[in-house]
């Protein structure tokens, strides 16, 4: 963006304030020894435009709305509709989390995001063994058709977009969730929503998994075809950093793994013989905002622009929608800390912040207590305001983009564009994420970032107030929600009384029904849908699955 | 230690919490501390932990839980020990427990609690000064 001379003038006088600078630091030495982002990033005391000497406006930044879309998806971005704020939420029984919904939207929220149950997201009912401890204990528990009508009672489906937070049984999520929206009148292509339904990261980091890595993969590409063709509106996977980062990973390693997980998906549905612009607008993103402010922003103007020529240059998209990085964001729940909880409000707003300025099309902050406990209902208004101050009183979304330009945001953005270039390199060497994931790859490389990092905070090399460094002798309590013991007994017994009034044989029909697709290589939603609608239940329709295509152990590296 | 063998040490998560962080770096840092380590892996039944506990012949037990089911899953393990005979195998928990459930599972047997903000060195500590393998 500068002429040669030009750039050449300041060189020499960037080394003379460089000569200045040591000079000074004679008289007042650098306070750390380095200077660092959070991922162990280097960072240098200053930037110029040498640093960003070969960035082309039009071809690496653009305008926002157009490719490569480092500025934003959208041509209006903030001016036009301010993100999405989507606070995930999910406690106790469907009915304890449908009167949750109904709160926050009274409060302003604008869009619904479930977070359930640990034997919900492993595909287990209530009355499991494995269950026992667990029902409704860190989301709602769902079991059947019979807690989706409960959990929507009241919420108009065709007017609410919802965000399900689960993976291995996304599939049938959905099927409940088109089931009780035409129970409401409302037909499969009005609605509109989010399946997490991204298993690559559950191997690479969350853990929740079911099956084994191929298996899965059809499930979730059954999902794209389905969705394609019946449920239009609907974002087929959110294919997710946020899980790898709170694993540990460095924001690098979460930029790389994330689009190489997206890198699969498409290949994997391209296979299937989808047309790439049929599915890839639906294909949306979701990352984590950490502490460290302007790594997070380069982190997310990186990922816009290398999706886009990955899209572009790699599956030949056409569809400019097909190239847009659409992405959610949630703040880092790995940075808040039990001790002096109340700081955990101030470093969620400015994770927002970093969000926002990377230009995020939802957000959900993180609610101070969620360290200790499920947020109560006053800490979720708290992280809810959070996000209304920053959208309608500190005026960051007054204009597209306002860190474009910086020579240190820019360099940033090229120097994590390029890390996680190599990265994706070295994993298509492997021969994608799914071998490189069966060698354990990733996990190795995330469990090595997060071992280097706590010995970092341990050491006192990095700092996290209250916890090594401002600590408190005296930590006043902070009053935290208790998920009611009952809830799992009149869970189990809800579920039990099901089992009796249902038509028992229709369900054995279905799931034979189902069993026979998933043998065979038939696209197995509509059979899914089919078991739902009898009010099978979620177990019934995973044990055939496990039954059919086998489990998969986690290999305990460590 | 000189003469004496190795701390052996089962790290285990139990329940259907997926949250593994904590549970390898601790793994790690008892590693690189000179334990002799065994970590279950994910999603392990109470049942198959004191199975491994029992047939590693560990010296004591480490658990990990980040997803609210500690107070049913801890007592299991104590339990299962018990009645397999085997409660001389100290067992002690970590990750997001509230303050107000630490003493009542304190008074159930499980030895110490380990909760965000910990040191590695602090838990490699404690295990060092309370846990003497026999020869």
């Amino acid at each position: 963006m500068w002429d040669k001379d030009e750039l050449r003038r300041l060189e020499g006088k960037r080394k003379a304030w460089d000569k200045s600078y040591r000079e000074e630091l004679k008289r007042c030495p650098e306070r750390l020894k380095r200077f660092s982002t959070v991922s162990d990033q280097e960072i240098k005391a200053l930037y110029t435009p040498s640093d960003i000497a070969g960035l082309d406006f039009e071809n690496d930044l653009g305008f926002p709305g157009e490719f490569p879309y480092t500025r934003g998806v959208h041509t209006s971005m903030y001016r036009g509709r301010l993100w999405t704020m989507r606070m995930f939420s999910g406690l106790g029984s469907a009915r304890d989390t449908n009167e949750r919904f109904h709160y926050l939207l009274k409060h302003g929220e604008t869009g619904l995001s479930i977070a359930f149950d640990m034997p919900t997201l492993m595909g287990y009912d209530s009355d499991h063994p494995m269950s026992r401890g667990e029902v409704g204990k860190c989301g709602v528990a769902i079991d059947s058709l019979a807690d989706m009508e409960v959990l929507f009672d009241g919420i108009p489906m065709d007017k609410v977009t919802t965000s399900m937070t689960i993976n291995p049984p996304a599939s049938i999520m959905l099927a409940m969730y088109i089931t009780v929206a035409e129970k409401q009148g409302v037909r499969r292509d009005q609605i509109g929503g989010t399946i997490q339904n991204d298993m690559l990261k559950e191997f690479i980091a969350q853990k929740t998994f079911m099956l084994p890595p191929k298996p899965s993969m059809r499930i979730i590409v059954d999902t794209i075809e389905f969705c394609t063709k019946e449920v239009p509106r609907w974002n087929t996977i959110s294919i997710s950093g946020y899980h790898i980062r709170e694993a540990g990973s460095t924001a690098v390693q979460e930029l790389a793994f994330t689009l190489a997980d997206g890198i699969a998906y498409v290949q994997a549905a391209i296979e299937r013989g989808l047309n790439v612009d049929d599915f890839a607008p639906r294909l949306s993103f979701f990352f984590n905002a950490h502490i460290d402010f302007f790594e997070e922003i380069a982190k997310y103007r990186a990922a816009r622009r290398i999706w886009a020529r990955v899209m572009k240059e790699r599956f030949h998209a056409k569809d400019p929608r097909s190239w847009m990085l659409r992405f959610h964001t949630q703040t880092a729940g790995c940075s808040l800390t039990a001790q002096q909880p109340y700081n955990n409000v101030v470093r969620t707003a400015y994770e927002a912040l970093s969000a926002v300025l990377g230009g995020t099309q939802s957000l959900h902050t993180n609610s101070l207590d969620e360290v200790l406990a499920l947020p109560s209902e006053h800490s979720v208004t708290i992280a809810l305001r959070t996000q209304q101050i920053l959208a309608e009183e500190t005026g960051v979304g007054n204009t597209i983009d306002p860190l474009a330009g910086s020579y240190f945001v820019e360099a940033l953005t090229n120097k994590m564009e390029a890390q996680a270039m190599e990265y994706i390199e070295r994993i298509d060497e492997m021969g994608g994420i799914i071998e490189a994931i069966e060698r354990g790859y990733p996990q190795g490389e995330i469990a090595n970032a997060a071992y280097d990092y706590q010995k970092q905070v341990d050491d006192g090399e990095k700092v996290i107030v209250g916890v090594n460094k401002y600590v408190s002798e005296k930590e006043t309590p902070i009053e935290t929600l208790k998920i009611d013991e009952t809830v799992e007994i009149k869970q189990v017994e809800r579920l039990k009384a099901l089992k009796k009034s249902r038509n028992n044989n229709a369900v054995s029909r279905a799931l034979n029904g189902l069993r026979k697709a998933a043998e065979g290589d038939e696209n197995l939603m509509p059979y899914i849908i089919n078991v739902v609608k009898e009010y099978g239940t979620e177990q019934e329709i995973c044990d055939v699955f496990r039954e059919v295509f086998g489990t998969y152990r986690d290999p305990g590296m460590f | 230690m000189a003469g004496k063998r190795k701390i052996r040490v089962l790290v285990a998560k139990p329940g259907l919490d997926g949250h593994d962080r904590g549970a390898k770096i601790i793994a790690r840092g008892f590693r690189d501390a000179g334990f002799e380590v065994i970590y279950t892996g994910l999603h392990q039944s109470p049942e198959q932990i004191v199975e491994a506990a029992i047939q590693e012949d560990v010296d004591v037990i480490g658990l990990s839980s980040l997803a609210g089911a500690h107070n049913h899953l801890f007592r299991e393990v104590l339990k299962l020990l018990k009645d397999k005979g085997a409660e001389d195998i100290p067992v002690f928990g970590g990750g997001i427990i509230p303050d107000e459930d630490i003493p009542k599972l304190k008074a159930d047997g499980i030895r110490e609690i380990f909760t965000p903000g910990t040191k590695v060195e602090d838990v490699v500590k404690w295990v060092e000064e309370n846990i003497h393998p026999g020869s």
